[in-house]
């Protein structure tokens, strides 16, 4: 059989329209090489969307004391210092410019009295920083970089998913996949791809993430032999909703801690005095998100099984003004008057730290030609990232990988495909259909959502990791027999399986990591090894494929220059 | 358990019909949750778009019970479980499959607007009271069911002559930002319709960003373009000064 297929050629091509994704093709444009991106949703949807409290950026337009070597030492430190410093010198030195750029784009932030952006509090930062519109400056983001986009003539593929990355030899050619639409397979030729296709968070059962965050990118890049790393860093965000039963999870933006809200029990006690006395409910998300565990674990949970989060003593045009979504989302989901009484939150998955393994500098990855940016990248976050330091990563590492792609694609020569390669990935994409009698990828899904958030989420032992990565190995069996039913017009049934592999295969790096790490540092809590352990303090642990099988190590923290170790051992 | 009764469009663009499936209710569900259940338990290839179900991206848009609704939002505590639910795709939008809609004609509308531009040698400095109403504008989540429920599409299906709602939204928000230096209202005139416009609100009730897009967005884009094309007197200077240069 030959497969039909439509072909687009590409010099560069990215996958994924979140802000690294847009980000990264405007750097490729900016260097007028020819550029696509392909994206799962329609154009302006992706998760960025969702992103709510602001871009931490030390501009110093609130407090003017506020500089690049504050925020590197605040995100190193929130990182538990597992991060890559030279990510993060890049990252703070280069968020500002950044910003600015965003705002001669159109964008449009709070403003000071002076008429220049507004900076929030947020938790772990050391000065006010986040430039923010509200509770909505993800979506003024990416509709930002979405005009430029669209001013600048990129072409997007919006809802196609691909499903393989393809190689000449030992470096990247092509990604071959499906559109969602009709079910038609879809191949790109081109010189360098940029994975920007966000985080894992639909592999737990409670998450504040969409479905397209099924690790998709890492899973391509981990199948051509790149390198995952910290893969065992899964953030928890303090406050997500818990209740009603249908938005368990849903996001409860950190701004309302930013603009004053206070965390309670059910007994009424301001329980951020015992867990983290000095920065209370703006400690970092790994301390807060455990502390509401313990107190419910502990039985002064609220009636459905979270914490109280008050910000009722602000005025109410305040509240209404500052933080308007969540207004909104109370009122409407949860008949709860945010101005008047407090909400009820709880930890849910959030964010990725772990990730493709990429250089500093250029984003790119062990796999020549293959770069990755985002929350689908590891390096800049450590151990835990501070809010805020998402929405710059993406504008940061989304532009160097864009520029990075753009050289990489101007010296490589033509590359070729094998067919085979082509023919087989047709094949597993089609393979689900012509077994009858399987299981549905839902029921799957469900129960890999379960293992993961009863065996790998928050607090962790050896015992549940073991049992977690038999039941993956379980499912993984389950998942090679599921069939989809329908055709492949725009099925969800079928989507969701291929989502599925990817889940598998993020979940199982995510298992392993977790086992290998005993220690306590950062998002990683294990029952079993309470603490932080120096040794540990000085390796990553490091994800690659060997045959059919992953193969786990470790590699050391790259030292820091004396200047910036000093930096942190400068006042606390 | 108490149960809900779901008519919901299964096809394509050959047609199709309402197929009905039962759902247990849960405390606070929404229709969204329900799309899931049948998914998940009855028909896991019903089609329907859907991202962040938390009313931020706008991709869930149906109408229910014959109102267009985000389906996120759409409380089934809010709806009366004594009769079934309908469920059908966006009415001005070509089906693709059951609940999902060929929406790339609003993307296409969208890449005719010029872009921000600003003023040579721009200051950035602005000031919260001078962006504020451009900040309503930016709330848009591109839903479309301003587009959806807007009878010169729906109705008139004057696509190629009219922009809609959405994008009188968007064009407001360039036009009133507080840097940029060009004028849409030409543009606004001839390529996006306005005047085809006679502001029923109709876009307005269904914003569930609750932007006021007829009073805000369109009516002071109407005077703009009044003022500029339409205005008695200067109407009168332009005839005068025309027929002196003939």
């Amino acid at each position: 059989m030959t497969t039909e297929y439509e072909t687009h050629d590409h010099d560069v091509l990215i996958i994924g329209a979140g802000g690294a994704g847009l980000r990264a093709a405007l750097g490729v444009l900016a260097q007028g090489v020819n550029v696509g991106v392909v994206c799962k949703s329609l154009l302006g949807k992706a998760h960025t969307v969702m992103a709510e409290g602001g871009i931490a950026a030390a501009m110093g337009n609130v407090d003017s004391a506020d500089n690049w070597r504050t925020h590197f030492r605040d995100t190193m430190r929130g990182g538990k210092l597992l991060n890559n410093w030279r990510m993060a010198q890049i990252h703070a030195q280069e968020a500002p410019e950044r910003v600015r750029e965003l705002e001669q784009w159109g964008a449009l932030f709070d403003r000071t009295k002076d008429g220049e952006i507004l900076q929030r509090a947020f938790g772990g930062h050391t000065f006010r920083r986040l430039c923010h519109v509200g509770d909505r400056t993800g979506l003024e983001m990416i509709r930002t970089l979405q005009d430029r986009g669209v001013q600048m003539g990129i072409d997007v593929y919006m809802e196609c998913t691909i499903s393989r990355l393809l190689k000449d030899g030992d470096r990247v050619a092509g990604a071959f996949g499906y559109w969602r639409e009709q079910g038609r397979f879809v191949l790109f030729r081109a010189k360098s791809i940029v994975i920007a296709t966000g985080g894992i968070g639909k592999v737990f059962k409670i998450t504040s993430n969409s479905w397209e965050y099924t690790g998709d990118g890492m899973a391509l890049a981990f199948e051509a032999g790149a390198e995952l790393k910290d893969m065992e860093f899964v953030q928890f965000h303090p406050t997500g909703m818990v209740w009603p039963p249908g938005v368990q999870g849903l996001l409860v933006t950190e701004a309302v801690r930013g603009e004053g809200g206070i965390l309670r029990n059910k007994l009424g006690e301001r329980f951020m005095e015992k867990y983290d006395p000095k920065r209370m409910e703006l400690s970092t998300r790994d301390v807060v998100a455990r502390s509401i565990y313990t107190e419910v674990r502990e039985g002064r949970g609220t009636e459905h099984g979270g914490a109280y989060l008050d910000i009722s003593q602000k005025p109410a045009d305040y509240v209404k003004k500052k933080l308007p979504s969540m207004y909104h989302q109370f009122k409407e989901l949860a008949d709860v008057d945010i101005t008047k009484g407090p909400m009820e939150v709880g930890p849910t998955c959030h964010y990725m730290m772990g990730g493709i393994r990429v250089e500093a500098e250029t984003a790119q990855s062990s796999v020549p030609g293959l770069f990755a940016a985002g929350e689908a990248a590891a390096g800049l976050h450590g151990a835990n990232r501070l809010g805020g330091n998402s929405l710059s990563d993406l504008l940061v590492f989304g532009r160097r990988a864009g520029l990075a792609a753009a050289d990489h694609a101007q010296t490589v020569q033509n590359t070729s495909l094998d067919s085979a390669q082509i023919e087989a990935a047709a094949r597993e994409l089609l393979a689900p259909f012509e077994r009858k009698e399987g299981e549905n990828p839902y029921t799957i899904h469900r129960d890999l959502q379960d293992v993961m958030q009863n065996l790998v989420g928050i607090f962790r032992t050896r015992e549940d990791l073991t049992r977690a990565l038999q039941e993956l190995g379980k499912l993984k069996e389950r998942a090679e027999h599921l069939s989809v039913e329908g055709s492949r017009m725009f099925n969800p049934g079928w989507h969701l399986a291929q989502d599925l592999r990817s889940m598998l295969t993020v979940s199982e790096a995510v298992t392993l990591s977790a086992i290998a790490r005993e220690e306590s540092r950062g998002a990683h809590s294990r029952i079993d090894y309470p603490n932080l352990d120096a040794t540990w303090g000085t390796k990553n642990n490091v994800i690659v494929r060997d045959g059919d099988t992953m193969a786990l190590r470790q590699s050391p923290v790259p030292e820091m220059p004396d200047e910036l170790k000093q930096l942190l051992a400068d006042e606390k | 358990m108490a149960e809900a009764i779901f008519e919901i469009f299964r096809g394509n663009s050959d047609g199709g019909q309402s197929v009905t499936y039962r759902v247990p209710i849960a405390p606070g569900m929404v229709v969204l949750d329900a799309l899931h259940h049948i998914q998940a338990h009855q028909a896991p290839d019903l089609a329907v778009r859907w991202n962040c179900k938390a009313g931020k991206c706008g991709s869930c848009s149906a109408e229910v019970n014959g109102r267009p609704r985000l389906t996120c939002k759409t409380r089934m505590d809010a709806l009366p479980l004594d009769k079934p639910i309908a469920v059908q795709p966006m009415k001005s939008f070509p089906v693709i499959k059951d609940l999902v809609t060929d929406v790339s004609w609003n993307y296409r509308v969208n890449k005719k607007i010029p872009p921000f531009t600003p003023r040579p040698g721009t200051q950035w400095k602005m000031y919260q009271e001078d962006v504020d109403r451009v900040q309503e504008f930016r709330k848009c989540i591109e839903c479309f069911l301003c587009q959806n429920v807007c009878h010169v599409l729906r109705e008139h299906e004057k696509m190629e002559q009219f922009g809609g709602p959405r994008f009188f939204v968007r064009v407001a928000g360039l036009e009133m930002h507080p840097l940029d230096s060009k004028s849409r209202t030409k543009m606004l005139k001839d390529e996006l319709g306005i005047g085809l416009c006679n502001i029923t609100k109709c876009c307005t009730e269904v914003c569930p960003e609750e932007i006021h897009i007829t009073d805000n967005a369109i009516i002071p884009l109407k005077e703009r373009v009044v003022d500029e094309f339409y205005d008695p007197l200067l109407m009168l200077v332009t005839k005068i000064r025309g027929a002196k240069r003939e």
